[in-house]
């Protein structure tokens, strides 16, 4: 697949990205600017982690309005794949292009380390080749990560399979002292009504690496790779 | 005409706000009693141009609602005065 990674001012983890992308899984990667109005022949656009414009405002509240992302909202309504990964995520959320938003962590404080996600969708592209036999390991590091929806999007969203991921113990029980920053029922990740907008808040793209001592982010990707692909 | 906004953003009543909450309990560590509650949110200060006073509140009223509060989780108030 063809995937564009757009780099914001700010954003630290588009070269991440860019490397698990091309090197690790073989996929071919073109990089975008924020300032580019064009996305180009891509199949997927890819917005990374980082602090886009210091966070300024809210996370993600000055990105969205970066003139790429009326690209990518017109390319996300006519379908194409969308993976947003923490800024990312809640860049997404800011446009509106995914429900709720990403809150200040429970315990204000910036998080990061390694938590276990245990895949919910058995729809989503990005999890439906994971296994519910175990859980991943993919690392976190944001300080507003604390998702939040209102109670009727939250039903909408269960009902039409949307929740992607829920943070969970090694035992894959999804319980409060399993939940790193206080995010409602514990989600990690969540998808549009269209299926083709993702977005989550760990970072797969920094557990993909045999020198990281953690590959389980690799499964995403293949599961994305594999599912997308036949599709798109 | 020139004209003034004051606008507060505050985190939804309904939500917990963190920040509030570790202000308030850290309230008895600096020798202040009987604080019950403490909310933090925002306040923005704004000068605009306006045809009118009716104009410069919808100017206001866009900003808010476009930019500066995400009405999922912040709600938000403003003053507007001539200048």
């Amino acid at each position: 697949m063809h995937f564009g990674v757009i780099t914001f001012p700010g954003s630290n983890c588009d070269q991440d990205m860019i490397y698990t992308l091309e090197t690790t899984l073989g996929q071919k990667v073109s990089t975008l600017w924020h300032k580019d109005s064009e996305l180009g022949d891509i199949d997927v656009v890819v917005l990374p982690g980082g602090f886009s414009y210091g966070d300024y405002l809210r996370s993600g509240a000055i990105a969205r309005f970066s003139p790429i992302m009326q690209s990518v909202i017109e390319f996300a309504n006519k379908g194409g794949w969308v993976i947003g990964v923490c800024n990312g995520f809640q860049i997404l959320c800011e446009t509106g292009l995914l429900p709720g938003a990403l809150m200040h962590n429970s315990s204000h404080r910036f998080i990061c380390k390694n938590v276990e996600l245990k895949a919910v969708s058995k729809k989503n592209a990005i999890s439906a080749g994971l296994t519910q036999e175990q859980t991943y390991t993919i690392p976190i590091a944001h300080g507003e990560g604390k998702y939040f929806v209102d109670s009727d999007t939250l039903e909408q969203m269960e009902a039409n399979d949307q929740i992607l991921f829920r943070y969970c113990n090694a035992e894959g029980v999804v319980d409060e002292s399993s939940n790193p920053n206080g995010s409602l029922d514990n989600i990690a990740g969540v998808s549009n009504a269209g299926h083709n907008v993702i977005g989550m808040m760990p970072h797969p793209e920094r557990a993909a690496d045999a020198n990281l001592k953690n590959e389980d982010g690799v499964a995403l990707f293949r599961s994305f790779i594999q599912r997308a692909g036949k599709v798109g | 005409m020139k004209f003034k906004a004051e606008i507060d953003i505050m985190p939804l009543k309904a939500l917990l706000d963190p920040q509030g909450k570790t202000v308030t309990s850290n309230m008895t560590n600096v020798g202040i009693q009987g604080v019950e509650d403490v909310r933090i949110g925002k306040h923005v200060q704004m000068s605009l141009e306006a045809g009118s006073l009716e104009e410069a509140k919808a100017k206001v009223e866009e900003a808010c609602k476009k930019l500066l509060a995400n009405p999922i989780m912040e709600s938000f108030t403003f003053e507007v005065i001539a200048e």
